[in-house]
């Protein structure tokens, strides 16, 4: 069987529909990972037991757990409590929630980095507990973090064909579609295959520029060039 | 809840034996394409560094469904078990070859220095020197990629393979007892990846038992 060029042409444009879907999906859960897991791992680290417990219980078993079986969960199981949500919905809440794990325990390794004395210090000038995550910790803790962070997004990018299972018309469902009409499978499924190759490693190559740009040897080295730079230039002959 | 235990054991049994195949196959192809990356010769880097970055950006269901729909049109046909272990076992070996390359090159060069002031060859340098080291790096970070892979497992439901996923799907379909089963379904696949982790810290407790008497 030949590649068929013309086929491949011919369902690009339907393709590229579908792949607005599972565009919209990533970003929008890749917002709740990050907002929810900033919130999971506050809850992780709260001196409340209770709260911490039941946050480290979340991500354990969230993170153990397949998402396609998430994701008949809730597709299956909210119903019978009364939500109702589009299947898309379901889907990149489902996304969302399963990667804020993940995300939870980059935001603990930034956070645990940061040196007690910061800690100490935002107590000497009176700042709550609130005060010192919001304006002192997590400022500082999220730069170095920011690659892992990405690698997520890439992640979640090519979880995102999951949710053709919950009938979520996106890319891969779109090109099982067509393959069951025209029984050509061939260009449609190669063709997702490309597509999430190609923007996985753009995606990739993102990742390692803001990897160079949030370094911490790259912004130290910076810092004592810009430092060079003032002390030489009041003494270099005018 | 007791009459559709049975049917989940059974999903469970495959999910296991899925599990257990792609992670042996995902073990020897890990290893064979980090060494293949590390070589001299041009075209097996070449080769290796393809293999790897196509598994690595593209979706492990993408990857299923490409063997599943698409191979029979070039005239191979492969049962959906097979489909399920080499998709599931090149897409966790790709991921793992990076594990392997990144513990053998973070053994001190040091070690190879030494192991060639005392004429060890380079098969005795390797088995003897560098793998024991970067054996016990490496095993926190394939505990994870198994517990990955035991989650990946839930995929071949969608190419029509029985395993715990897929009887779950169907029970559900069948009974609407919906609740229950996904819920035993979560736990079951909980306790085995707890399982997994549980191992791989005996291993590293088994193994790093010299180097901490050492130390």
């Amino acid at each position: 069987m030949r590649f068929d060029w013309a086929f491949a042409f011919d369902v690009l444009p339907v393709l590229a529909k579908a792949a607005i879907i599972t565009v919209q999906a990533t970003l929008v859960g890749y917002a709740v990972a990050l907002s929810f897991g900033l919130a999971l791992a506050l809850m992780r680290r709260s001196r409340a037991k209770w709260l911490s417990w039941s946050a480290a219980g979340f991500i354990e078993f969230v993170r153990s757990t397949p998402l396609l079986v998430q994701l008949y969960f809730m597709y299956f199981v909210l119903p019978d409590f009364g939500i109702t949500m589009s299947a898309l919905t379901t889907g990149i809440l489902g996304l969302g929630l399963h990667y804020a794990t993940y995300t939870a325990e980059v935001y603990r390794a930034g956070i645990e980095s940061i040196p007690k004395g910061q800690w100490e210090a935002a107590r000497a000038f009176g700042l709550s507990r609130f005060r010192t995550y919001q304006k002192v910790i997590v400022p500082q803790a999220i730069p170095p973090v920011v690659p892992a962070l990405g690698n997520y997004f890439v992640s979640m990018f090519k979880e995102t064909p999951l949710l053709s299972a919950i009938a979520v018309v996106e890319l891969m469902q779109r090109a099982k579609i067509i393959g069951s009409e025209t029984f050509r499978y061939l260009e449609p499924i190669t063709l997702v295959g490309l597509f999430f190759l190609g923007l996985s490693l753009a995606a990739a190559w993102a990742v390692r520029r803001a990897e160079s740009h949030f370094s911490l040897t790259r912004r130290m080295k910076q810092a004592a060039e810009d430092a060079d730079e003032n002390a030489v230039a009041p003494s270099s002959p005018a | 809840m007791p009459e559709f235990l049975p049917v989940l054991f059974q999903g469970l049994i495959v999910t296991v034996e899925i599990t257990a195949m792609a992670a042996v196959l995902s073990v020897i192809v890990a290893f064979v394409a980090a060494f293949a990356k590390m070589s001299h010769v041009r075209w097996l880097r070449w080769c290796a560094a393809v293999y790897i970055e196509t598994f690595r950006g593209t979706s492990a269901l993408v990857q299923l469904f490409w063997l599943y729909f698409v191979l029979p049109h070039f005239g191979i046909t492969l049962p959906a078990m097979a489909v399920g272990v080499l998709g599931l076992g090149l897409n966790i070996g790709a991921y793992g070859a990076e594990v392997v390359r990144g513990a053998v090159e973070s053994v001190p060069k040091r070690q190879r220095e030494a192991a060639a002031a005392l004429n060890l060859s380079r098969w005795q340098t390797l088995r003897f020197i560098v793998l024991p080291q970067a054996f016990l790096m490496m095993l926190p970070s394939w505990t994870n990629l198994l517990i990955e892979l035991l989650k990946a497992t839930a995929l071949v439901s969608l190419i029509t393979l029985g395993d715990l996923t897929f009887k779950a799907y169907q029970l559900n379909q069948a009974t609407f007892r919906t609740l229950e089963i996904f819920t035993l379904v979560l736990v079951f696949y909980f306790v085995v990846a707890m399982g997994i982790a549980a191992i791989g810290r005996g291993l590293e407790h088994r193994f790093g038992r010299h180097r901490a008497k050492e130390a």
